[in-house]
């Protein structure tokens, strides 16, 4: 099915200083389609991760904003390195970020079960050396 | 019922200009330049006073009540704003100010301090509950308080829900005058000595009260010059019990952070911190937070757009007068039984203000929303404002919302009209041949 509404933002590698740029702009626009309450903040703060994600994980991708009768859904699109150990990379506190991105203070490891926690349907599949795609859904009270 | 907003910032059409000062400047994009001049969008307007302090023109102002209008009551109570105090360079005492306004004609004084301290309490009461919403957002400043209604309506839910001190300032004044000077309540009016619009237009249309106890707002700028005289005459003689130091610091940011949690708030000051703030707030980056105190102004109420002194110099003559007084805590000095006999929380829900949603119907939304993408791409995106809208983004969603025209770009009218002269000088040639 066509999405009501979509919007894409690409993420570049190790790019801190746009970092977070994406998930506001998706706060913003979700605000005014309508989107509001908890919903709202649970998209606000997974959109966040996943963005911060690209930036400290991936060698660069896309982040999706698609709209449905009843449902948000967000989808981060990366082109690699991919993640040999989803179990791992699942668990709290188990993270692999940079000494870069520790000293920026990231890599807790929380990102990936923040995001699953926060969205009502979540997906990862990831292949080491292609990519990793997140694919996260919101149902709209 | 939704009242016919009321905003005590006000454009003084014959001095506008229709330059893009206030444009730029506005937080909520609440100005668009239309015909010549500015036009303020009541739905969006926090009459927090930005475009009062960048118009050039002085053609943005505050409606607040003129000092006559004390005499339409028998008995004028002042409440002064604590901030009133640092506007006197060197004063060692607020009470100095307090008979300075006795002087001019207030049958008595009270100060808005003292409604602080009171509010400190009645917070510190309200701190020791279960199960707050984190952080609690401070309700002091009406300017963030409708921020949040228009902007973070899901943060509504954590804004305390205790009376500004301004309010049971006036409260306390009105019913202790009544009781001693056994007079008619209708005898006795309540001003408020103000430092910005966001008060005035929290006393016409009061935030989580259904009606306000302040009956009018005189702006500090209108009565500094009579009180002057006055304070410089009595700055020698101390002998009244005023508020704590720490009902007096609330008039500089972080003091009501200071006094109602030290162990863990946040205060921000500048409209536009509060905005970055907030956002954290609302994407749960801030749920280990206590206590929130935001003020619209930079330096906390003593950078009201109708103060006299600027900001920093008040804040330092805030501090010098503070470091002097005694240390006593509302805690102490407040009994419980001020909260019991007075009321502190709000008879009235703070509803969110609905600002920014393209559409009610969120299928219509959505495709506002796709048309105003397609319409940002072949936008120029110098964020000009020549259009009157203060970026490309808000021209985009003006004319989504149908208030303009891409026409009225002149960038992409200019275009347009080159082609138009191509096509005419092609027809003209046509034509020739």
């Amino acid at each position: 099915m066509e999405p009501l509404y979509t919007g894409s933002y690409h993420v570049a590698k190790d790019d801190y200083t746009s970092a977070g740029h994406a998930s506001a702009d998706i706060k913003r626009q979700l605000k005014q389609i309508g989107v509001s309450g908890d919903v709202l903040r649970r998209v606000a703060v997974a959109s966040y991760e996943v963005e911060l994600n690209l930036v400290i994980h991936s060698l660069g991708g896309d982040l999706t904003l698609n709209v449905y009768p009843g449902l948000v859904e967000l989808i981060s699109s990366d082109i690699g390195p991919g993640i040999p150990d989803l179990k791992m990379a699942m668990k709290e506190g188990y993270s692999t970020a940079s000494e870069m991105a520790r000293s920026l203070g990231f890599g807790a490891g929380m990102g990936l079960p923040n995001m699953k926690r926060n969205a009502d349907d979540f997906d990862i599949k990831s292949t080491v050396g292609v990519g990793t795609t997140i694919t996260m859904g919101f149902h709209l009270a | 019922m939704e009242e016919r907003p009321y905003h005590s910032v006000r454009l003084a059409k014959e001095l506008c200009k229709g330059c893009t000062n206030c444009l730029k400047h506005c937080p909520t994009e609440a100005i668009r330049v239309r015909g010549g001049r500015a036009h303020i969008l009541d739905t969006h307007c926090i009459d927090c006073g930005e475009c009062i302090r960048v118009c050039e023109n002085h053609a943005k102002i505050a409606e607040t009540d003129h000092f006559s209008m004390i005499r339409q009551f028998k008995y004028a109570i002042a409440l002064p704003a604590p901030t009133l105090y640092g506007q006197f360079r060197g004063l060692q005492n607020p009470e100095y100010v307090i008979e300075a306004l006795r002087c001019i004609g207030f049958a008595d004084v009270f100060e808005v301090a003292r409604g602080a301290d009171v509010v400190t309490r009645a917070i510190r009461e309200k701190l020791k509950q279960p199960d707050l919403p984190k952080p609690l957002i401070s309700s002091a400043c009406p300017a963030v308080v409708r921020l949040i209604q228009v902007r973070f309506p899901d943060l509504l839910d954590n804004v305390v829900d205790i009376r500004q001190p301004m309010e049971v300032a006036a409260n306390i004044a009105k019913t202790e005058f009544i009781k001693k000077n056994n007079c008619k309540p209708e005898d006795v009016g309540c001003f408020f000595i103000t430092p910005c619009p966001a008060k005035m237009t929290a006393i016409r249309r009061p935030l989580g009260q259904k009606k306000s106890d302040v009956d009018g707002a005189i702006s500090i700028l209108e009565i500094y010059g009579q009180l002057l005289p006055y304070v410089e005459k009595m700055m020698n003689d101390p002998s009244y019990r005023p508020a704590t130091k720490y009902g007096v610091a609330w008039s500089t940011s972080d003091g009501e952070a200071n006094a109602v949690c030290p162990e863990n708030s946040l205060s921000v000051d500048g409209i536009n911190n509060v905005i970055r703030v907030l956002e954290e707030v609302e994407n749960y980056k801030l749920t280990d937070l206590t206590y929130f105190e935001g003020n619209a102004c930079l330096g906390g109420c003593v950078g009201g757009p109708l103060t006299f002194e600027n900001n920093y110099v008040a804040k330092n003559t805030i501090r010098q007068m503070v470091s002097r007084m005694p240390e006593i805590h509302p805690d102490k000095d407040i009994p419980t039984s001020i909260l019991n006999k007075y009321p502190m929380k709000n008879d009235d829900e703070v509803l969110p203000r609905d600002a920014i949603k393209l559409d009610d119907d969120m299928a219509v939304a959505m495709k506002k929303m796709t048309t105003m993408n397609e319409i940002i791409e072949r936008l120029p995106g110098y964020d000009c404002g020549s259009c009157g809208s203060p970026t490309c983004r808000t021209f985009a969603e003006d004319i989504v919302r149908g208030y303009c025209t891409e026409m009225d770009c002149i960038h992409i009218a200019r275009v347009k009209i080159k082609d138009m002269a191509k096509q005419m000088l092609e027809i003209a040639q046509t034509e020739r041949s």
